[in-house]
C-alpha cells in the first residue's frame, strides 16, 4: 500500500473513576495507509472505541490521553478542542452504529448534508446544496430532490446511516472513522451499507477505519485487521491471513468461537474465564489469566513484533516478539 | 445430578410423533388509530402462519425487523391474544385459555428473551429470579424450592453462590444464564427463545449457545428459537422457518433450508451472510429497497416489490406452498414452475 495516513504510537488512555484509574487502551501502537479500510475488531470493553474517540478528541474530561496519533503528519494528542473542531467533519470523519446520534431531528436531511459542507467550506447556499443533492444520490437515497426537505424520521434506519454517509463524505475526507455503522441494521440492508463503503472507497479512495465486533462485516470489506482484547492490541495482519491463519491465542479462540454448521451444538469452542478488571489490571499480557499456553513470561507485556511484513503479534509464543523483547526486557507493565 | 432428574419430570408423556405445538392460520393485526393513514388502519403484523415443533426439536424463526417473528413468539406465549387462528398445545387447544388453566399452560411454555431484565427483577436477588416460577406456581416445599434453584444454577453454569447476587453485579452472559435458569424453574417442554444470544459477544454467545443446545438433548425440550443471526440459527435448529411480512415464505430441515434455498427471499438473506472468511465475499447486495410497511403489505405474493425473479401472476395470486422435498416447503410462483418444468 502507499503512504501512512494515520500513525498511533504506544497510546494510553485511562479514564479517572472512583475506583481509581481504568486503563481502557494499553501501549497501543498501529498504522493505516492511504486508501485501505482497515478494521478494529474485539469485544465489549476492549478499548477499540474508546481508541478512536481518543484520536478524534472525543473523549470525556476524566480521560487522559499518552502517546502519539499523526494524522496526515500532524500531532492530535494535545491538540485543542477548536482545533479538533475544524478538523472533524473535514479532513476526518466519523459514522456511529445510530445514525439518531448523528442527525439533527429538527432539520431535513437535506440541509444536515448543506450544513455539514457551509461550516467548513465558503460557499454559496445554491453550490452546497446542490453538492448535497449529488451526495445523497451518491449514497443511494432515491429521488434526492424529493427527500431533501425530509425530516430523519421519515427514512427508514436503512436509510438513515446513508444520510450520516453522506453528511460525513461531504467535504470529502481523507479519513472516515465508522464504528459499528451496521450494526443496528438487517442484514440485507447492512450488506447495501457494506457495499456503498465500498465502492466509496474505490470511487473516492476515501480511507476507511472500521471498528466493529462482527468478523464478519471485517472479513467481508476490510484489507488489514487489528485485534484487540482488554485494552491491548494483540494482533495485527491482512484479512487473509487473520482468518487463514490467526496467531494470537485470543484471535484463535474468539474464530474458533463463532457458530457453524460442521459443529455439533454444544460444541463450540469458549473462552473461560472473564475479562479482567481494568481498573487494576494484570500485569503483562491482559489474556494470559484466559490463554491456555500462559507462560511464566506472560507477565510482562509482550511487544508488538513482526512475524512478516504484514503480520504483527504480541505474543511471547512468538519468535518474534521474543526477539522484540530480549533487549534490556524493554516494555514494563501495563500503562501505568 | 439431582436437578437432572427434576427437570426431565413428564417428558415421556408426549406421544411418539405428535408435535407439542401446532399453530395453525395465526393471525395478529394491530390497529394504528393515529397513523397517517387514519382511523382503523391495520397492521398485519401475523398474517395466517402454519407451524409446527416436535418434543426435543429446535424449531428457528428467521427474518428481519418487521417479520413478525417476535410477534409470532408472543401469541405463542400468550403474551398477547391472537386476532385469528389456532395455538394447539400437546393436544390441547390453548388460543383462548384464561385464569387457572393459562397459568398451567404458562408453567409448560417458558419464555427466553433478549435482554434477561426483561424477564427478571432488576431488584431481585438472583435466587428469587430463579424461584419467581416456582412460589408463583406453589411447586414443592419451600426448602424443596430452595434446593432446586441451586440446582437450576448449578444447571446453567453458575455457581450457586451466586443466588444471593442482584442482576447488576453480573456480567451480560451471567445475566442471561439466571434468564435460562428462571426459564427451566416450573419444567418446561417448550421454551420460546426471542433473540436469545443476539446482545451478547462471540465468547460469550459461544458458551449460551452450547447451555441451550445441552439442555435440549439432556431434558428433550423443544425450543423455537426467534432470531435474525442466520449462523446461529443454521448451527442450531433442526429446522428453520423464515419470516417476511408477516408470513412463512419457506420452512424445512435447516440443512435443506440453507443448502438449498428456494424461495428468493431466503437466497437474497443467505446471500448477504457476512461470512467470516474473506475467499467468501458477498458480490453486490441482491436485494434492492427495504421491507415495505405491514400496514399496506403489497398485493399476491408480499416480497414481489423486491424479489428479482417476480413475474406478473405474482401482482395478483398469493403461492401457495408448494413442496420441495421432505418437510421442505415454499410459497413462490417462479420456484413452483422450476420444480414443475418449462414455465407456462
Amino acid at each position: 500500500m502507499s503512504d501512512t495516513l494515520l500513525r498511533l504510537e504506544h497510546v494510553d488512555v485511562g479514564f479517572a473513576t472512583d475506583d481509581g484509574t481504568v486503563s481502557a487502551v494499553s501501549d497501543v501502537s498501529l498504522s493505516v495507509s492511504e486508501g485501505e479500510i482497515f478494521g478494529l475488531v474485539g469485544e465489549s470493553g476492549c478499548g477499540k472505541t474508546t481508541l478512536a474517540m481518543a484520536a478524534m478528541g472525543l473523549l470525556p474530561a476524566n480521560a487522559s490521553v499518552r502517546g502519539s496519533v499523526r494524522f496526515q503528519g500532524q500531532e492530535l494528542v494535545g491538540l485543542g478542542p477548536d482545533d479538533f473542531r475544524r478538523l472533524r467533519g473535514d479532513r476526518i470523519s466519523m459514522v456511529f452504529q445510530d445514525p439518531m446520534t448523528s442527525l439533527d431531528p429538527a432539520f431535513s436531511i437535506g440541509e444536515q448534508v448543506s450544513e455539514t459542507i457551509t461550516a467548513h467550506r465558503d460557499v454559496s447556499k445554491k453550490h452546497a446544496r446542490d453538492r448535497a443533492l449529488a451526495l445523497l444520490a451518491g449514497v443511494g437515497i432515491p429521488e434526492p430532490e424529493r427527500r431533501y426537505e425530509d425530516a430523519p424520521h421519515r427514512l427508514s434506519g436503512g436509510m438513515r446511516q446513508r444520510v450520516v454517509i453522506a453528511t460525513a463524505l461531504a467535504n470529502e475526507p481523507a479519513l472516515l472513522l465508522a464504528d459499528e455503522p451496521t450494526t443496528a441494521l438487517d442484514v440485507t440492508i447492512q450488506s447495501q451499507v457494506l457495499d456503498l463503503l465500498r465502492d466509496l472507497r474505490h470511487r473516492l479512495r476515501t480511507t476507511i477505519v472500521l471498528i466493529t465486533h462482527d468478523l464478519g462485516v471485517i472479513a467481508q470489506i476490510c484489507d488489514r485487521v487489528g485485534v484487540m482484547y482488554a485494552g491491548q492490541l494483540v494482533e495485527t495482519a491482512t484479512v487473509a491471513e487473520i482468518f487463514r491463519a490467526p496467531r494470537h491465542p485470543y484471535t484463535q479462540a474468539l474464530l474458533a468461537a463463532l457458530p457453524t454448521q460442521d459443529q455439533v451444538p454444544g460444541t463450540l469452542r469458549v473462552i473461560p474465564g472473564r475479562v479482567p478488571n481494568l481498573a487494576d489490571p494484570p500485569p503483562g499480557c491482559r489474556f494470559a489469566s484466559r490463554c491456555p499456553f500462559v507462560m511464566e513470561v506472560c507477565t510482562t507485556v509482550p511487544p508488538l513484533a513482526h512475524e512478516t511484513a504484514d503480520h504483527l503479534i504480541a505474543c511471547w509464543l512468538s519468535e518474534a516478539t521474543r526477539e522484540a523483547g530480549r533487549p534490556t526486557g524493554a516494555a514494563t507493565g501495563g500503562a501505568a | 445430578m439431582n436437578g437432572q432428574l427434576l427437570l426431565s419430570d413428564d417428558v415421556a408423556a408426549v406421544q411418539p410423533g405428535a408435535p407439542i405445538l401446532r399453530v395453525s392460520g395465526l393471525v395478529k393485526h394491530f390497529s394504528t388509530d393515529r397513523g397517517l393513514l387514519g382511523g382503523g388502519a391495520k397492521l398485519h403484523a401475523v398474517d395466517g402462519v402454519d407451524l409446527e415443533i416436535n418434543p426435543g426439536e429446535v424449531l428457528a424463526v428467521v427474518g428481519e425487523s418487521g417479520s413478525g417473528k417476535s410477534t409470532l413468539a408472543r401469541c405463542i406465549l400468550r403474551l398477547i391474544d391472537p386476532t385469528a387462528g389456532r395455538i394447539v398445545f400437546d393436544g390441547r387447544d390453548v388460543t383462548a385459555l384464561k385464569g387457572r388453566r393459562l397459568a398451567d399452560f404458562r408453567q409448560q411454555v417458558q419464555p427466553v428473551f433478549q435482554d434477561p431484565f426483561s424477564s427478571i427483577d432488576p431488584r431481585w436477588r438472583v435466587g428469587k429470579s430463579v424461584a419467581e416460577a416456582l412460589d408463583a406456581f406453589a411447586i414443592g416445599t419451600r426448602s424443596e424450592r430452595r434446593a432446586r434453584v441451586l440446582d437450576l444454577l448449578d444447571r446453567v453454569g453458575l455457581d450457586p453462590s451466586l443466588a444471593g447476587r442482584r442482576p447488576h453485579e453480573l456480567s451480560g452472559g451471567q445475566r442471561q444464564r439466571v434468564g435460562i435458569a428462571a426459564a427451566l424453574a416450573p419444567s418446561p417442554r417448550l421454551i420460546v427463545a426471542d433473540e436469545p444470544v443476539s446482545a451478547l459477544d462471540v465468547s460469550v454467545q459461544a458458551q449460551v449457545l452450547n447451555l441451550l443446545a445441552d439442555l435440549q438433548r439432556d431434558l428433550r425440550l423443544a425450543i423455537l428459537f426467534v432470531a435474525h443471526d442466520l449462523a446461529v440459527v443454521e448451527h442450531i435448529s433442526h429446522r428453520t422457518a423464515v419470516m417476511y411480512l408477516g408470513k412463512i415464505v419457506e420452512t424445512g430441515p435447516t440443512e435443506a433450508v440453507f443448502r438449498d434455498p428456494r424461495h428468493p427471499y431466503t437466497k437474497a438473506l443467505l446471500a448477504a451472510i457476512p461470512h467470516p472468511d474473506p475467499e467468501r465475499r458477498a458480490t453486490g447486495s441482491v436485494l434492492q429497497g427495504e421491507i415495505p410497511s405491514a400496514v399496506a403489505p403489497p398485493s399476491g405474493c408480499r416480497f414481489r416489490t423486491r424479489c428479482p425473479v417476480a413475474i406478473e401472476r405474482c401482482v395478483t395470486d398469493e403461492p401457495g406452498m408448494t413442496v420441495f422435498g421432505e418437510g421442505h416447503t415454499a410459497a413462490c410462483h417462479v420456484a413452483r414452475a422450476e420444480l414443475r418444468g418449462p414455465v407456462d
